[in-house]
Parts: C-alpha cells; sequence; structure tokens
C-alpha cells in the first residue's frame, strides 16, 4: 500500500498550479467564460505542451504511461482554478474509450488527442433517460458495412468546443435493456449532426445534439456494439474519479476562501471566525474536504479491479463527494453572507460547480441506490 | 499510490492469521466489545500478545514495539477484528506508555514500559474531575511537595475500569498561581498507595465501567513526576493525540457492518428481509460508505505518521468521525432488532439477568450496546472540543 505521488506526478501538479496561478485567475477566467467561444484554445495548447493530455495514456499508446492517478492530479488542480476547458471529456472519457479501440483507432485519433488538435465530447445522456447509461432512445441501425444514427443527446458538456463526439446508442433491444448497446465515435461536423449550444450555469458550454440519420463507417464502432454497457460503465467510473478530484479541488479553494473571509469580516466587533458555531461549521467543511480526498484515493486506485468492487468504489465516492459538496457548497455561501450572493466574488462560482458536480454522471440518491443493488449483488455472491 | 499488498505483506497477513487463530483464547470469543469481564479476561489476549512482542505494534522498536509499516499495523487491526479480538486497553499501551517513553526519564522507562507491554500492570487514567470535563486546565487536584514526597488531595472522575488498577496516571496542579494550563504536572501514582478510594459509577446500561476515585492526603515519590514540573499540560495534549489515533476502530466497525447485515437479513418487515427494503438498506450502504471515507482518512493519516510525522491534529477527524460511525452502527443494530431491543439481557439485581433466550441471540444487549457508545463522543475530547482543535490548530481561527 502506498500513498504517494511520483515525482512525475508531482511535476505535473506543480507546473499546472503554476500556469493557472499565471494565466487563469479569477477575473481572467470570468472574462473567458463570458465571451463568445467560452473557452481558449490557446489554454488547451499550453495543456498539450505541457504533457497533461498525454499523461494518463500508455507509453504504446503514444502517451507519457501515467493512468488515473495522473488524471486525478489534473483534475484537482482544475478544480481548484475552476478550469472550464474539456480534460475530462477528452482524455478521460475519449481516451477511456479510445484505450478499449482498435489498433487503427489509436492510431486515428490519440496522437490527435495528445497534441491538442482534436477535441472530444461525451454525448451519452438523453432528456427521459436520467442517469441510466442504458435508457437510450437514440438508435443506431445497421446500414451496409456501417451504420446511420439517429436521436437526441442531452446537455453534451464541451459539444460546442468539440471536433469529435462519443456516442451511445442502442443497436438492439428494448429502451433499458442491458444488451444492445453501442458505443460511436462521430466528427462533428458529419452530415445530420446539428446542436443547439448554450451556456451551462457553472461557466462551461453545452448542447443539445441532435443526429438525424448520421452515418458512420463501421471503423466508428468502439468495442462490441451489441454489449458495450460495461465499456460504458467502466470508463463513466474513471469519469466519477477524475470528478470527485475536480470536487476535491473546488472544496479546498472554497474552504482556504471561506476561512480566510472569516477572519477579516468583523460584526458585534470582532472577527466572525472566533464564533464558536462557525468555528465547528467550517471544523466540518474540513472534514468533508479531507474525507473527499480518502474517497477519490480510493475510488481512483479501485478503477482496476473487477467490475463489482470498481463500480461500489465509484458509487460510494459519488454518494460521499455529492454530500460533502453540497454541505461545503452551501456553508461557503452561509458564511460569506451577503457578499457570497454577489457574482463578483469567486466564492459563489465554486459554489455553482460543486452543485452541478453532484448531478453529473448520477447524483447522490443514483449512486446510493446504485451501491446498495451492488451490494445486494455481493451478498448473493458470497452466499452461493 | 497503490492499494497492493506486497508478497511479504501478504506472507504477514498469513502469518498474524495463523497466529491469531492458533493463540487467540477460545473462552473469549464473542466477548469482543464487553465492558463487564473479569481482570483476567481483560488481560488474556494482551499477555499472550505481550510474550508475542505484538501488544504495542505502534511503539518505537527500541521500547519494545514491532517496528511493522503501517500497512502491516492495518493487516494487524484487520486481521484482529475478524475473530472480534479484545485488543490491549488503551491506558497503558496508547495513552501513559508513549508519555513515559517520549518525556520520562531512564528509570521511569525501565522499571514501567515491561509491565506495560507483558500486560501484567494495569493502569488507570486520573485526568477529568467533576469540574474539569472539556475544561480540563480546569483540574483542582493538588500535589504539594514535601520533602521527597507530593502529597496528593481531590477528586478524579470518569475512571475507566480503576476498579482493576495496579497504577495511575494523574494531572495534578502543582503550582496554583500560574496560570491555567501552565501550573500542572504529570504523575504517576501507585493505587495502593494509602488515601485512595475507588468507588464505583453505575452507566445507564448497567455496566461499573467507570468510577470517581478520591485522593487524600496521598503521599507520592517525587521520582514519580514524569518529565518536568508544571509541563504536564504538554504531556496530557501528547497522549490525547496518540489517544486519538488509536480511537477510528475502522476494523471494529467493519465488522459490525457486517454483523448488522446479517441480522437485517433475519428480521424481516412485511415479509421481506430488513436488508432488501429500500430504506433499511440505504441506511446500511450510507454507513458502509461514510466508514470507507473513515478507512481510507486512517490510512492516510498512518501513511504519513510513517514518514516520519506524530499524530496531529488530523487525528481530531479519526476521533469525530470514528465515534460518530460507532454510534450509528449500534443505533442501526438496535432498530434491526425491533422489539426485541427491550429485554435487559444484563438484568437487575432483584430480576437476576436475561441473557439468554428472551430474543434472538444476536438482539442481546443491543440497547445496552447503544445507550453505551453515547459515551464516545464524549470521552478523550468530546466531538466538539476536536472542533475546536481543528479550528485552531489547522484551520488558525
Amino acid at each position: 500500500m502506498d500513498f504517494n505521488f511520483t515525482e512525475e506526478q508531482t511535476m505535473i501538479r506543480d507546473s499546472l498550479a503554476r500556469l493557472i496561478k499565471d494565466q487563469y485567475d479569477f477575473d481572467t477566467r470570468r472574462k473567458v467564460v463570458a465571451s463568445k467561444d467560452g473557452w481558449r484554445p490557446e489554454m488547451w495548447a499550453q495543456f498539450a505542451e505541457l504533457g497533461l493530455l498525454a499523461a494518463p495514456f500508455s507509453e504504446e499508446d503514444g502517451g507519457l504511461g501515467g493512468g488515473p492517478i495522473d488524471a486525478m492530479v489534473v483534475m484537482e488542480e482544475f478544480g481548484k482554478g475552476l478550469v472550464v476547458e474539456p480534460f475530462l471529456q477528452t482524455v478521460v472519457i475519449a481516451g477511456g474509450f479510445l484505450k478499449a479501440g482498435t489498433d487503427a483507432q489509436k492510431q486515428e485519433h490519440i496522437a490527435a488527442l495528445v497534441s491538442g488538435e482534436r477535441v472530444f465530447a461525451f454525448a451519452y445522456a438523453e432528456p427521459k433517460g436520467r442517469y441510466n447509461l442504458a435508457d437510450l432512445e437514440t438508435t443506431a441501425s445497421k446500414d451496409g458495412s456501417g451504420w446511420k444514427i439517429s436521436g437526441h443527446k442531452a446537455v453534451v458538456i464541451g459539444a460546442p468546443w468539440a471536433s469529435h463526439l462519443i456516442v451511445t446508442a442502442r443497436t438492439s433491444g428494448g429502451r433499458r435493456d442491458a444488451k444492445g448497446v453501442g458505443v460511436f465515435i462521430v466528427p462533428k461536423d458529419a452530415k445530420g449532426v446539428t446542436t443547439r449550444d448554450y451556456p451551462t450555469v457553472d461557466g462551461r458550454r453545452a448542447s443539445e445534439v441532435y443526429f438525424d440519420n448520421v452515418t458512420v463507417g463501421a471503423d466508428a464502432v468502439i468495442g462490441d456494439p451489441s454489449d458495450s454497457l460495461g465499456l460504458v460503465e467502466n470508463v463513466t467510473d474513471q469519469a466519477i474519479a477524475a470528478l470527485c478530484a475536480e470536487a476535491c479541488g473546488a472544496m479546498k479553494v472554497a474552504n482556504a476562501q471561506t476561512v480566510d473571509y472569516s477572519k477579516t469580516r468583523k460584526q458585534f466587533g470582532t472577527p466572525i471566525g472566533k464564533f464558536q458555531v462557525l468555528q465547528h461549521r467550517m471544523a466540518d467543511m474540513f472534514i468533508e474536504h479531507e474525507q473527499s480526498i480518502s474517497m477519490t484515493y480510493m475510488a481512483t486506485l479501485k478503477l482496476d479491479e473487477d467490475d463489482v468492487t470498481r463500480k461500489k468504489a465509484a458509487s460510494a465516492a459519488k454518494v460521499r463527494i455529492g454530500q460533502a459538496g453540497r454541505f461545503v457548497g452551501q456553508q461557503s455561501i452561509q458564511i460569506h453572507g451577503g457578499m457570497g450572493m454577489t457574482d463578483e466574488l469567486a466564492i459563489g462560482h465554486y459554489f455553482k460547480r460543486l452543485t452541478m458536480i453532484d448531478s453529473e454522471f448520477g447524483n447522490v440518491d443514483h449512486h446510493l441506490k446504485r451501491y446498495t443493488e451492488l451490494s445486494a449483488t455481493d451478498m448473493a455472491v458470497a452466499a452461493e | 499510490m497503490n492499494l497492493e499488498f506486497s508478497p511479504e505483506e501478504i506472507a504477514f497477513r498469513d502469518e498474524v492469521r495463523t497466529f491469531i487463530r492458533d493463540n487467540y483464547p477460545k473462552e473469549l470469543m464473542g466477548l469482543g466489545n464487553r465492558e463487564d469481564l473479569t481482570r483476567e479476561q481483560f488481560l488474556a489476549w494482551h499477555k499472550i500478545l505481550g510474550k508475542k512482542g505484538w501488544s504495542a505494534p505502534a511503539w518505537p522498536k527500541k521500547y519494545g514495539g514491532t517496528g511493522w509499516t503501517s500497512t502491516q499495523r492495518y493487516i494487524w487491526s484487520e486481521e484482529n477484528a475478524r475473530v472480534d479480538a479484545m485488543m490491549p486497553l488503551p491506558f497503558g499501551v496508547s495513552m501513559v506508555g508513549p508519555v513515559i517513553y517520549t518525556f520520562g526519564d531512564e528509570e521511569q522507562k525501565a522499571r514501567h514500559l515491561p509491565g506495560i507491554l507483558a500486560g501484567d500492570v494495569w493502569w488507570a487514567q486520573g485526568y477529568s474531575e467533576p469540574g474539569a470535563g472539556s475544561d480540563l486546565a480546569s483540574l483542582k487536584t493538588t500535589a504539594v511537595r514535601d520533602g521527597d514526597h507530593y502529597i496528593l488531595n481531590g477528586q478524579k472522575t470518569w475512571t475507566t475500569l480503576a476498579q482493576h488498577a495496579d497504577w495511575g496516571f494523574f494531572l495534578c496542579r502543582t503550582d496554583p498561581s500560574a496560570k491555567a494550563q501552565e501550573g500542572i504536572s504529570f504523575i504517576l501514582v501507585d493505587m495502593k498507595t494509602p488515601g485512595i478510594e475507588v468507588r464505583p459509577i453505575k452507566l445507564i446500561d448497567g455496566t461499573h465501567e467507570v468510577n470517581e476515585t478520591w485522593l487524600t492526603d496521598v503521599r507520592v515519590p517525587v521520582e514519580n513526576l514524569v518529565g518536568k514540573e508544571n509541563e504536564g499540560w504538554t504531556y496530557a495534549k501528547f497522549l490525547l493525540a496518540h489517544e486519538r489515533s488509536g480511537i477510528a476502530g475502522v476494523a471494529r466497525s467493519k465488522r459490525g457492518v457486517e454483523r448488522l447485515r446479517s441480522i437485517a437479513s433475519q428480521e424481516t418487515m412485511d415479509g421481506t428481509p430488513l436488508i432488501r427494503t429500500d430504506e433499511f438498506a440505504r441506511k446500511i450502504s450510507q454507513l458502509e460508505i461514510d466508514l470507507t471515507a473513515l478507512e481510507f482518512t486512517e490510512l492516510r493519516t498512518l501513511a504519513s505518521e510513517a514518514a516520519g510525522k506524530g499524530p496531529g491534529p488530523e487525528s481530531s477527524i479519526l476521533k469525530i468521525k470514528g465515534t460518530e460511525i460507532q454510534q450509528r452502527l449500534t443505533e442501526l443494530t438496535l432498530e434491526a432488532v425491533g422489539n426485541y431491543g427491550a429485554p435487559y439481557a444484563r438484568g437487575m439485581d432483584n430480576f437476576g439477568v436475561n441473557e439468554v433466550g428472551v430474543g434472538p441471540d444476536y438482539s442481546n444487549f443491543s440497547a445496552d450496546n447503544y445507550f453505551n457508545m453515547r459515551k464516545t463522543s464524549i470521552y478523550g475530547g468530546s466531538n466538539e472540543i476536536q472542533r475546536n482543535i481543528i479550528s485552531k490548530m489547522i484551520l488558525g481561527l
């Protein structure tokens, strides 16, 4: 057992932290988020240059030989800086799928991804599917040697910035069947893809994406087109672990800003941080953050274990961090008082990001249910 | 970063598992977490571990510790929890021992450490007083120098299991004119010294677990002062930090969750096992998730201790969360057994005991355990005091 970071991981953290400090201060972020594009491709190019985009890929796939821990390090720093660029979607998610792809697919996509030229978004959610990854009305039907995709994908984060989409679609079976889920790589400029782009409440951009008989070749399929729900769940759990790391970064800063504020804000002639009721609240916020770090490590380190262990770990982390993020976010605002309600201060923006992280890839209720069902499976297996 | 056990660690796990299987006293099986045992029962496993050299894994090797890594210590507590083993009581091994080897003189080390390791000497903690609970530094028990003795006078309370104790460590005021924290000394006292009276306090779960300890003109040789006179507060705080780091009780709580699952599989509601009902199943899930968070927080703490840092204020997290989980576990267990939480297994003097036969075996003591565990968020520095520690020491408020 070992909880130390490698030298490379520490280097990634330090250089990324420096870059964010120099070029991603809160005022700059505010301007970028409000700009027409909503992100900075030149920032993305710098991430590529730093090796961030290559870090989690194996060397034979053209990466730097890291893995989920490297992604965790990056995501935590992104959380601290409220970075909007789509590392999660491109490197963790598309990267996760590509690792399961054919050699040809790896060749086609990984180098372009790592260099920063190809950006991905993950079109999995649907208007009525909520958090069920198998609840798909989008269909992919055989079309010669390739496939024809039709449907509507909801709130596809980062889609306005993406060149390519990873799309889940039903290739057979009923609407929520576990069997019959396929995964496809679709260039966003493919004929029949239309989008409605919009900003999100936490400073990112997203799209509703419509597929109208979009045709793709057989080489667009990742994994088994008739049975890829397992792959989707696996990659989603990787995304959950990374998202948890982002939440940890955001909580760290929210707590630090709140503690600082309580030391300077005076009421009744004394800094409000001297009041025990607020001290205990902030002690609880600190504990929530520490426990979130622990759960992020746990989920990240269990990504390679068997399916049930991995899923339980990801759900447990998502439950705990959903709860922690809500507590830290709400109490940060509360302790900042009226100032916490203003758009001017950063704290409200950390609150908003933490709020959205809870519902991304399943909220507390969803994952508590998933964990409970998996525990029942576990017990049934143990009883056999 | 990784969670894997090395081949050496797996071999170590097998070694301790075999040792526990072959040596854990059969007559202690199932008595793991009880407060009403005999002195011999309390000490039996401790003595066996003492002979093996495994009674104080956290101590430095040169004082009789095992020199185990944090991972080995984790394996050790997991393996003991598998059989619900009665671990050595904390008063010697986790509390006064580290104070003696850190601040005591050579004579004190030679005199006291072997007895603590072997489980031959039982220690009691003389900290709290009727007027000094969370505000421990307001304690009034005095130690007045008289030639080569101190004369102790005062009253201590909540002295856990002092009815069995051979020795005690007492916080006494040696300089009444100094500010609260500055005039306190840490003194070792032979409990057989004339003038010490231990009176039982009966608790809400019916046990005699704690006592009042009255000190009247108790003459203690000055060589029993640990460290420097009037600097006892530093040692007292050091002791509390050590106590906290072992307090999480993760491995034992994991066993408790398994036991709770088993009870909830046997109890039914409208014909459905309790564990198949959404409400109760999710309560267990939430408990297990919170326990996982605690487990990994403890692992991180152990790892940073292994890297050379002593137990710091972070151990307050372990105390708060560990005790909350222990309490929730007993609360859910009581909830799970339903009506059969009511029979008073321990019984009352005029009625005898109900220990066998009223409800299912697993329901025995479920209410008593729940009542008893309310102590955990109060002792060792209440959980509110832990939050004070975090806000002062870590957040700088």
